[in-house]
């Protein structure tokens, strides 16, 4: 069974849709990337994949939970209040453990553990009592990236990981991405660049006025991704 | 000058103030951060005039205890404005706006018309920038306001988590699993009842220096939440004790005092911080 399918869903906000009638569905170990134009309802669908904002129709089906196969890691566009928000990065990372907690009021041992090994495995455990606002904007990305892994152990949902980075750190930030995905967690990516999406995606959901999904290869083959592909290639990002 | 300090600490009227002043200090310099944050520094302004409009219906309806009023009413102004934050017509900066000049409108009219003091513009004036209520604390207010400020305080320490994940990222609090609403909730419910006891001790209209200074000056100086939360606090009780120490002596308003001091804090905080920047 897949592990999220989409059933002609509608997403929008104020019952009026951005996107109509997306069906599709990810399973395990699946690299999703959602591309499409600005506006075409792409961070719209994320919100609603994390049940942020409900569906305007349609229905969104999650495989039966487990134990331990609970939440979702999300990495978020930044925010405008977290550029000046005075937290070290061993805060915001155990912030990622919150969802599961539940009344408790402090962190326990596990979960201090399961953030420092998150920190090591994104290679930031050295910059962990750093105040997060002084950092790059590739160790933040990596430090939100720790958190989210904190709240998941499967499935992670990032919403244009890469905006604002510069070339050498974008392309280590999709190593690292990829490297989780070889580890077995599901990945669903928003992206602008169509290049990249086919380069590392094993899915492509394309959102807009020529709605796509399937596997990388029929993207490429298919009308819309040729498009795309074309458009992206005179260095024009859409 | 110890010696007259000394002497007028031998009253229990001053010893009240000064605990009941740094207890406040204390509350209102918890939620500083998150309020700063989240773009509601004029929270506190908008509630404390919601407040002033209640005392004036309890003043005018002669309820004995103004408390059972004011506290509840202030409550749900919080939570009506906080709740409003994100997704309602009237945006959040207009929304604070509207509620506290309607309130303050509302309360100096029903003052006015129905007042039976003969001191009004003196009633109104203590009211705006306490200027005595802090002095003429009775036994009652004073366990009153210690009770509520350590309810502040533990529901502070045991939620202080959860406050700090809702307010660095709601989005993300929420995907993960945390009940953001109800913590939103929570934190409007303490930021309403700091703010209805920080009436005593500086008045409606200087209630958000109180809020926001001792956590900007923190912000200037230290980069992790719980160091900013912690020195906040210091910083805060050390200025309220300054201030009413100073206000003893010299014969100024408690109020102005302390908010004086804590704009001397602040100024002294964002020097210290240039200097250690280009050092």
């Amino acid at each position: 069974m897949s592990m999220i399918s989409a059933d002609r869903l509608s997403v929008g906000y104020d019952g009026i849709p951005v996107e109509k009638d997306l069906s599709f569905s990810i399973n395990r170990g699946d690299y999703l990337c959602i591309v499409g134009e600005n506006g075409s309802g792409k961070t719209t669908l994320m919100k609603t994949l994390l049940g942020l904002i409900p569906p305007v129709s349609g229905r969104v089906v999650f495989e039966a939970e487990g134990p331990g196969n609970k939440g979702i890691g999300y990495l978020p566009q930044q925010t405008i209040v977290q550029r000046d928000f005075p937290a070290s990065v061993t805060e915001i990372v155990l912030s990622g453990c919150q969802g599961k907690s539940g009344l408790r009021p402090f962190y326990n041992k596990e979960e201090k553990a399961l953030a420092r090994a998150n920190m090591e495995k994104m290679g930031i455990l050295q910059l962990k009592d750093r105040s997060y606002r002084e950092l790059s904007g590739g160790q933040q990305q990596r430090v939100l990236l720790a958190r989210a892994l904190c709240a998941t152990k499967n499935l992670l949902l990032l919403d244009e990981p890469v905006s604002g980075l510069d070339p050498k750190v974008t392309m280590e930030m999709y190593d690292l991405i990829r490297k989780l995905n070889d580890e077995g967690i599901t990945i669903i990516m928003i992206t602008h660049d169509i290049q990249v999406a086919t380069m590392y995606a094993s899915h492509i959901l394309h959102l807009g006025a020529k709605q796509f999904f399937g596997t990388t290869d029929e993207y490429l083959s298919s009308k819309a991704g040729k498009f795309f592909m074309l458009r992206q290639k005179g260095g024009v990002m859409i | 000058m110890i010696s007259k300090l000394i002497e007028y600490l031998s009253y229990p009227f001053v010893r009240y103030a000064v605990i009941v002043g740094i207890l406040i200090a204390l509350c209102s310099s918890l939620l500083g951060v998150t309020l700063v944050l989240k773009r509601f520094s004029f929270i506190g302004d908008g509630l404390s005039h919601v407040a002033f409009g209640a005392i004036a219906v309890a003043s005018v309806l002669k309820i004995s205890n103004q408390m059972l009023l004011v506290l509840p009413v202030t409550i749900i102004c919080a939570i009506l404005l906080l709740r409003t934050g994100q997704n309602t017509k009237i945006k959040g900066d207009a929304a604070v706006a509207m509620v506290s000049v309607g309130a303050m409108a509302f309360g100096y009219l029903l003052m006015n018309v129905f007042s039976t003091s003969s001191n009004l513009s003196g009633d109104v004036c203590s009211t705006l920038f306490g200027s005595t209520s802090i002095i003429t604390l009775s036994k009652d207010d004073v366990w009153l306001c210690l009770v509520l400020s350590v309810a502040v305080i533990i529901v502070f320490v045991l939620f202080y988590n959860k406050i700090f994940a809702v307010s660095f990222d709601e989005n993300f609090a929420r995907s993960a699993g945390t009940n953001a609403g109800i913590y939103n909730l929570l934190i409007a419910v303490v930021i309403a009842v700091i703010i209805v006891l920080a009436m005593n001790l500086v008045g409606s209209l200087l209630i958000s220096a109180l809020v926001i200074f001792p956590a900007l000056s923190a912000m200037r100086l230290f980069g992790s939440f719980k160091k900013v939360t912690v020195f906040s606090a210091i910083l805060s009780v050390t200025c309220a004790f300054l201030g009413i120490m100073v206000s003893i002596l010299a014969a100024t308003p408690v109020g102005s005092t302390i908010v004086v001091a804590d704009i001397l804090a602040f100024a002294i905080c964002c020097l210290t911080a240039k200097v250690r920047r280009t050092s």
